[in-house]
């Protein structure tokens, strides 16, 4: 086992990642242990898409250190195993629409170096509430469907930290109460890290809440106690000030 | 052996998806097909010009549509992100270059074998051995545009101005295998031996072994963020 | 930043050769006997072309050195050499056309080294406006490391590949009746070759010194924006 069982899962010291010359994150600090489920809030371009990617290995810090699972992710550490252990389910579902369930299921397993029979695929599209749909091309799926096929897709390998980029968004309330479901029961024994405003959905499977705002983490407390309305109002801690004048400083016109 | 599984993997994702939208097969197919057809009818090419002719048309009518697949096997992986997908499994990221190599040049390979006898009709010319073989000289060059291409289309598909940006760096930089090919299919139409232009197959297969061995060393810089 | 001790001996010895150089090509060396004066052109013609390769060379080089140790000053030099070879290619390419014109009556030969530069040129382009459409300072460096690496690999196939194209290369350069260059001619190519060498090297630490002021200047008014940003506008408790 790398970096001892007492390592965090994840350690973020003084990171900063710069876009086109905007510092995205301008200093985050962070420790998350093996087994927390963090449910990241922030206004959105407070930087929790950056703050993911980075986390997934997928957008390097231009300052600070990653630890990942105890081991360095700049040089030195073995990127390929620490890939190996994460699990990113994105805004977008990286779905390749004109295949279908099962092909896309190999494709990425094999990514992975797995090779799934018929029944592996099946009992993952199972556990995700998509039974019987292996054959169905992709562009066929609803958006929801597509999101837990997605799930399917992160679980396959078994990942043990779990990043979730607004996994709510475009559901609808049943469809975002499956997939909590699914989440609350897959997430066990992992590292969650959420990002969400849907803050009633999530707040159950977390243990802890950070916001970010201005690409800093301004807020960071355990969720035991703490109500939906609660969390709510840290999330719009975060939020910048509406615009001093405008015509929209006061929401929009009602008709 | 996992190397060679993830850049089968690649490309057998790309001729699957191809297969099933067969979105690129008909552009590539008509674009060439119209470069041809421009060709006719600029130049009044006859039977003996094919010789002169067809060599330097058909490689710009296949460097001209091998643009266009290179920008849609790109711009496939920027739509829903998908190649975030890639980039976060662990694999080398070269592996996925040589996948998306080798699924362009087969769809390329695809093209030449119904544009070859295409042009051959159009412009009069006799279906032989040789008329194969430089079908075949064509696709050792086109190897060697793949691997710069799909090297460069991986950066200027992720710009606004890559309709321009591809074939600026791409071009020039394939200057050795674009005189290679007409060099090549030159003399075979020709009836040449093949002493007369070994020289240019091997100065060929140089460059693709070349490109493709800095292609694989460079590419996680491309694709990185 | 002002211009270390290195530059100012540079640029002491570049003032004081130039006109050593532009004496030698005008009055001491000799008229070419086919050519006439036009023929002089030369000592400025094949300099900028080795400065032209030097610069592509020197870009690909650090290039390689920026993507094993990402260090802005690297980069900074990589875009620099590139710059510059793109000049001086250009100079190249105009200057060929005027020596050929009066002389064999084409303004493009076609001759080898003249069409290997121009496709030097659209390389060095292709690496200018790479560069401009990335995002921001460190994909422009990588994606530049990249085109750099790749054109200068490049260069010699397509020399060779053009080479081989024409067939045999008319022997351009070697002039002055029988077999090689007037000694007086000679001189004054190298001493040519020489002041261009030291006119590139000023020219490359003046243009990196501006980048690095560039760069500074970008991350000032960078921390400027910060500061007004948390200043301006302090996180509403509880509005909406």
């Amino acid at each position: 086992m790398t970096g001892g069982a007492s390592a965090p899962a994840v350690r973020l010291a003084r990171v900063v990642r710069h876009y086109g010359g905007v510092a995205a994150l301008d200093g985050v600090n962070l420790t998350v242990a093996a087994g927390e489920s963090i449910l990241l809030l922030g206004a959105n371009g407070a930087g929790k898409t950056t703050l993911l990617r980075v986390l997934a290995l997928l957008a390097r810090p231009t300052a600070g250190d990653y630890l990942l699972f105890g081991e360095p992710t700049r040089r030195g550490g073995d990127r390929l195993e620490q890939r190996r252990r994460l699990g990113f389910l994105a805004h977008q579902s990286w779905l390749y629409e004109h295949l279908t369930a099962e092909e896309n299921l190999r494709f990425h397993a094999g990514l992975h170096g797995l090779r799934p029979d018929g029944a592996a695929i099946e009992a993952a599209l199972d556990a995700v509430g998509l039974p019987g749909r292996r054959a169905d091309p992709v562009r066929t799926y609803s958006r929801g469907m597509q999101q837990r096929l997605a799930l399917a897709r992160v679980l396959l390998h078994r990942p043990d930290l779990l990043l979730l980029d607004e996994p709510f968004t475009g559901l609808d309330r049943e469809g975002a109460g499956r997939l909590r479901a699914l989440l609350k029961r897959h997430a066990a024994g992992r590292t969650l890290i959420l990002a969400t405003h849907d803050v009633a959905e999530a707040l159950p499977l977390a243990t802890r809440v950070v916001v970010l705002a201005g690409g800093r983490l301004v807020a960071d407390r355990p969720t035991a106690g703490l109500t939906v309305a609660g969390v709510e109002a840290l999330d719009r801690q975060g939020s910048p000030a509406p615009a001093a004048a405008g015509p929209w400083a006061a929401g929009p016109p009602t008709a | 052996m996992s190397y060679l599984r993830v850049v089968g993997l690649v490309a057998a994702k790309d001729l699957r998806t191809e297969l099933r939208s067969r979105e690129q097969a008909v552009s590539l197919l008509v674009f060439a097909l119209l470069i041809l057809v421009v060709f006719h009818f600029a130049f009044d090419v006859t039977v003996p010009d094919f010789t002169a002719f067809g060599p330097g048309m058909l490689w710009v009518a296949f460097t001209f549509s091998g643009v266009l697949a290179l920008n849609h096997a790109f711009r496939i992986e920027r739509e829903q992100d998908r190649i975030d997908g890639i980039l976060s499994a662990p694999i080398d990221r070269s592996a996925f270059y040589l996948g998306k190599v080798l699924s362009t040049v087969i769809f390329m390979a695809a093209v030449e074998v119904v544009l070859v006898p295409l042009a051959a009709i159009l412009f009069n010319r006799a279906f032989d051995g040789r008329l194969a073989l430089t079908a075949a000289a064509l696709l050792l060059n086109l190897v060697g545009f793949a691997a710069v291409g799909t090297l460069f289309a991986a950066v200027t598909t992720a710009t606004r101005r890559s309709e321009m940006l591809l074939p600026l760096l791409l071009f020039p930089a394939a200057v050795p295998i674009a005189l290679a090919a007409v060099r090549t299919t030159g003399h075979l139409l020709a009836g040449r031996p093949f002493e007369r232009f070994a020289h240019w197959v091997w100065l060929s297969v140089a460059y693709d072994l070349i490109f493709l061995a800095v292609a694989v060393l460079l590419f996680d810089f491309a694709i990185d963020e | 930043m002002m211009p270390g001790m290195l530059e100012r001996l540079l640029l002491l010895a570049a003032t004081l050769l130039i006109p050593v150089a532009i004496r030698m090509a005008f009055v001491l060396a000799p008229t070419e006997g086919k050519m006439g004066e036009v023929q002089r052109i030369f000592y400025f013609h094949v300099p900028s072309a080795e400065m032209a390769f030097l610069g592509v060379g020197l870009s690909a080089l650090f290039s390689v050195v920026y993507l094993y140790g990402r260090r802005r000053l690297v980069d900074v030099m990589a875009e620099a050499a590139a710059e510059l070879g793109c000049l001086f290619c250009t100079i190249v390419l105009v200057t060929g056309p005027i020596w050929a014109r009066p002389i064999w009556g084409v303004w493009w030969t076609g001759e080898v080294r003249l069409t290997s530069t121009l496709v030097l040129w659209l390389i060095l382009v292709g690496y200018l406006l790479l560069r401009q459409s990335a995002a921001d300072r460190e994909q422009a460096a990588r994606w530049g490391a990249i085109a750099a690496i790749v054109g200068a690999l490049d260069m010699p196939i397509i020399y060779k590949s053009v080479e081989w194209w024409r067939g045999l290369h008319p022997k351009v350069l070697k002039i002055s009746g029988g077999g090689g260059l007037d000694p007086v001619m000679g001189q004054a190519l190298l001493v040519s070759s020489l002041a261009f060498l030291l006119l590139f090297a000023v020219l490359f630490m003046a243009r990196v010194r501006l980048g690095l002021l560039e760069e500074e200047a970008e991350s000032l008014a960078r921390a400027v924006d910060r500061r007004a940003a948390t200043a301006g506008g302090a996180p509403a408790g509880g509005v909406s």
